[in-house]
Order: C-alpha cells, then sequence, then structure tokens
C-alpha cells in the first residue's frame, strides 16, 4: 500500500491554498497507509538564502543550541523557525558546507530532512492529519509539493523511514511499492562511499538517484536507469524545484492517477485523493503509462 | 427512482439496501449521487435491478454483481466487476487496472480505454471495450471473450486457457503461448453479436482473433528455465 499525492499549480493564484489543498489530499490517503506521512511544500525565497530543514528527537534543547552557535560559528546571520521536531534555517548558500559541519559538531543527533532554495521536508511517524497539524502544513503556501503515507513493508516505523527522501539540492523522493534488490544495491552504493542509514528500500532509492546524479545523469536519466537497475515494485513521484516527476515500474501494479486543468497537474494513488479539487470534473484524468517518465515544470 | 446520496448517506448502507433488492421488487431504479472515488460501491447485487452511477468511482465497482446492470457515468478504478457471475456493467469513461478479472459471467462494457491486466483470469464473462487496453490482459484468461476495438499493449493472453480474444487494433506483443487464430463464421457471429449488444459501431470483419497455442497445458522441460 502506502498512498502517494502530489500537486503541481500552473495558476499561482492558488499558491496560498497549496498546503490546504496537499493536505487534504494526504488525509483522504489515511487508509493506505497509517504508520508514518510527510510532505515536501516548495515555495520561494527571498534573496540568496537556502533553507535547510533540520529534525530533531530532542528539539527544544538541539534548537536552542543551533539558535544561540551556528551563526557564531559559520559567521553568517541564520534565521531558524521551529515547527514542532523539525525547524527550517535560512542561510546564505555559500555557507551551507560550513553550515552542515558546524551542525554535526553542535547537535550530532540532528537530521537534515532537505536542502534547497524552496523545498522544505517535513515527515513524522502517525496519521497525515496528526502529521500536517503538527507542522502547521495547511497553512503553507507554495508552488507545488509531494506527500506520503506510508505502510511500511521493508523496515521500521520511525521517523527517518518516512517519506519524502531527499535526493539532493531542491529534490525529493516519494515511494509506493517495494524494492526487493535494496539489500544488495545498498551494498553496492555504501562501497562507493554514498551515506545510508536506515534499512529502508526507499532511501536506497533516493541514495541511488543522487549517486547517479554525482555520475553526472540528469534526474531523467537517473529515473530512466531506476527501470534497469530497481527489482521490485515502485511508483516513484520525485519533486524538483520547478515542479515534479513520475514513473512507475514496467509491471504497474502500484496504482497511479494523474488530472490536469488548467489551474494544475495533480497526482495520487487513487481518485479519491482528487476528487475535492478545484473543476476536477472538467479535467483530464488519466493513468501514468509504465516504465515511462513524465516531468511537469514551471 | 430511488436516490441515493453517497454525501449524507454511508456506502454500508447503499451496498445493504440494494443487495436486499430481490427478483420481485419494484425498486427496480436506483441513482447513486456522489460516488467521488468511493470503493467497492454497488457490489454483491443480486437481482435484476438498474443502478446508474453518477460520477466516477474507486477500487471494485460492481464486484460479484449478479443480475443487475449496473451504469457508471464517469470512471472507475482497479477491478472493476470483479469476479461478476451475471448481469451488465457499462462505464461510460475509463477503466483502472484488472477490469472484470476472474468474472464468470455477464457482459462488462467500457466505452473509453482500459488499464493494464484487463480480463486476467477471466472465466466466462464477456468484456467489451471501445478504446485501448494496457499489458498483460487476459493474463491466464480461462474462459470467455475479451473483445479490445482500439490497440492492445505488451504481453497479450501470457499463458492463456481457452478465452476469446478479438483486437480490432494493433497489438504490442504477445505473451506467452497465445497466437493469432483464424477468424471463422461462428467467432463473428459471437463477435458481431457482443459487438450489438453493447452498442459499438465497430464491425466485426475489422478485427482479429488471438487464442491459446496450447503448448503449456502439459509440462515440457523445454520450457524450464
Amino acid at each position: 500500500m502506502c498512498g502517494i499525492v502530489g500537486l503541481f499549480l500552473k495558476d499561482q493564484s492558488l499558491a496560498p491554498n497549496l498546503g490546504l489543498m496537499l493536505t487534504n489530499m494526504l488525509i483522504t490517503m489515511t487508509e493506505r497507509g497509517p504508520d508514518s506521512a510527510g510532505i515536501a511544500i516548495y515555495n520561494s525565497v527571498s534573496n540568496e538564502n537556502l533553507k535547510l530543514t533540520v529534525q530533531s528527537s530532542n528539539p527544544e534543547v538541539d534548537f536552542g543550541l543551533i539558535k544561540n552557535n551556528l551563526s557564531l560559528m559559520i559567521e553568517s546571520s541564520v534565521s531558524v523557525e521551529i515547527k514542532d521536531t523539525h525547524a527550517v534555517l535560512k542561510l546564505s548558500g555559500e555557507k551551507i558546507t560550513l553550515a552542515r559541519q558546524a551542525l554535526a559538531k553542535i547537535c550530532p543527533g540532528v537530521r537534515v530532512m532537505s536542502v534547497g532554495e524552496k523545498v522544505e521536508i517535513f515527515k513524522e511517524v502517525g496519521l497525515p492529519r496528526e502529521v500536517a497539524d503538527r507542522f502547521s502544513i495547511s497553512k503553507m503556501s507554495g508552488s507545488h509539493g509531494i506527500g506520503h503515507t506510508r505502510m511500511a513493508t521493508e523496515s521500521a516505523v520511525t521517523t527517518m523511514g518516512a517519506h519524502p527522501f531527499s535526493t539532493g539540492q531542491d529534490q525529493c523522493l516519494v515511494h509506493n511499492g517495494s524494492l526487493s534488490n535494496h539489500n544488495s544495491l545498498r551494498r553496492k552504493l555504501k562501497r562507493q562511499g554514498v551515506l545510508i542509514e536506515t534499512e529502508n528500500d526507499t532511501e536506497v532509492g533516493a541514495a541511488y538517484l543522487s549517486y547517479k546524479m554525482q555520475q553526472g545523469s540528469t534526474l531523467e536519466e537517473a529515473l530512466e536507469s531506476c527501470l534497469k537497475d530497481l527489482d521490485g515494485f515502485f511508483t516513484f513521484v520525485v519533486g524538483t524545484k520547478d515542479g515534479f516527476g513520475v514513473v512507475r515500474d514496467p509491471i504497474a501494479c502500484k496504482p497511479a492517477i494523474m488530472a490536469e486543468t488548467d489551474q494544475y497537474v495533480a497526482f495520487g494513488s487513487e481518485y479519491r485523493a482528487l476528487v475535492d479539487l478545484p473543476k476536477i470534473e472538467d479535467a483530464k484524468v488519466w493513468e501514468p503509462e509504465p516504465a515511462t517518465v513524465y516531468f511537469w515544470s514551471h | 427512482m430511488q436516490v441515493f446520496d453517497l454525501e449524507s448517506n454511508p456506502l454500508r448502507e447503499l451496498n445493504a439496501t440494494l443487495q436486499l433488492q430481490n427478483s420481485d421488487t419494484n425498486q427496480v431504479n436506483w441513482e447513486v449521487q456522489n460516488p467521488k472515488g468511493r470503493h467497492a460501491i454497488a457490489v454483491g447485487l443480486d437481482a435484476p435491478i438498474e443502478v446508474r452511477v453518477k460520477g466516477s468511482t474507486g477500487y471494485y465497482l460492481g464486484g460479484m454483481n449478479q443480475k443487475a446492470q449496473i451504469t457508471v457515468d464517469g470512471s472507475v478504478g482497479p477491478g472493476v466487476a470483479e469476479n461478476m457471475m451475471s448481469g451488465t456493467v457499462i462505464v461510460e469513461g475509463d477503466a483502472s487496472q484488472y477490469a472484470g478479472a476472474t468474472g464468470h459471467g455477464g457482459l462488462l462494457v467500457i466505452k473509453g480505454n482500459a488499464s493494464s491486466r484487463c480480463g486476467i483470469s477471466m472465466k466466462g464473462i464477456d468484456i467489451v471495450v471501445f478504446g485501448d487496453v494496457g499489458h498483460m490482459s487476459a493474463f491466464m484468461a480461462q474462459s470467455g471473450n475479451l473483445v479490445v476495438c482500439g490497440d492492445v499493449g505488451d504481453a497479450l493472453g501470457d499463458s492463456l486457457y481457452e478465452a476469446r480474444l478479438f483486437v480490432r487494433g494493433s497489438v504490442k506483443s504477445l505473451g506467452a503461448d497465445c497466437m493469432e487464430k483464424e477468424m471463422r463464421e461462428e467467432h463473428l457471429d459471437i463477435l458481431s453479436n457482443l459487438l450489438k449488444v453493447s452498442g459499438s459501431k465497430a464491425k466485426a470483419e475489422e478485427f482479429r482473433r488471438y487464442g491459446s497455442a496450447r503448448k503449456l497445458y502439459n509440462f515440457n522441460i523445454d520450457n524450464a528455465y
């Protein structure tokens, strides 16, 4: 099971409602996965700042340490917006490597969920409604976003096993399905020096995409090579800085449905996720073809 | 006509009410409003009633149907008319995966396209698709007729038993043990009748017939890996 939703706005007048629309879509998919939920939202940020979304199991202590020390250590201003167990740090793009090194020193227990100009990833154990409420997702605006609700099969129910997984700057991955060669692929990637933290199959998928792109592939090429190198079932949705992409394995057991109007492109594991979108009755509705990579971007 | 609004009444109540109808009922016309992609609408019916669903549905619409005629003014999710025994299910839009799976009888008409695995393991049902069907359609189909007025995806009729497959458009590839067969008079009769009752304007002469090569019926060591 697992449920995936995605929403890409063509009509930016809907941007203030993106978080609300995406939250409602994800709540509709609760029955497909009650274990954990997560959302990646893309919204613009002014000037040359990057956003670093971090998570801590001890947020009061860790985020206090970050507030007090990070700016001093990187000798540059950092804004810290705390949202429950996550915090969004805004800082100069040039300081990002330094900041990650500093974070590892200040509070080694803090995990980086996402890095990018636009993306923020929030994920936790729990039902979609609870998780979305904890981070006030429905109040967020944005240009596009993806969400996931998990029914765990391949690894434990933990925050780090929840989706979306970051695959690079302003990129993330959600997955419905299960990869059957993730152990051997994890070993191969680890030998190449790729950092993989959990036993989760999707994390391996995300690490694989990151690795391919480090080797020079575009995201589209990396997704194409998934069809060759990943064994098992997958419907993947990837979030990018400008939009999102979809790819399904050649057998295509895992459901996927798309809807497009002049205002938006929407993705859902089921049509139910899409029924409350504006003018859905007039939308073009179709299923993405197996073994075919699709992209929508601004 | 009886009207049931799923926005204000629970789905279980709809199915329980429809399942209570018998051959003597005088409530023969039903309209279901606001399906909004819900699953398992109008399943397990066992009476000659007519049900019209005003919108698109989720999984398993009309599953296990006997005798009823169910029409959907929209598209349907996976497993429409799964294990249908008799009666008719008509979909005005598209159907998702495994439409008509394991159906024993009755007629399933899809006026749009059907997705992958249409008619998987069909056991006597007749399925007419006005548009295209996806990959692995009629996988392990045992009996009945699958009529596709459009094109067919990969691996049509893989591991097929005795179902008849009629295709008007192109076939991307045939599955293991599926082959094109001669279209005889008796097949044209069956096909013409199915096209007529389903309301298709296609001509039987425009179709090709596919069926089992019957090479997988007995164990053959050359088929082992």
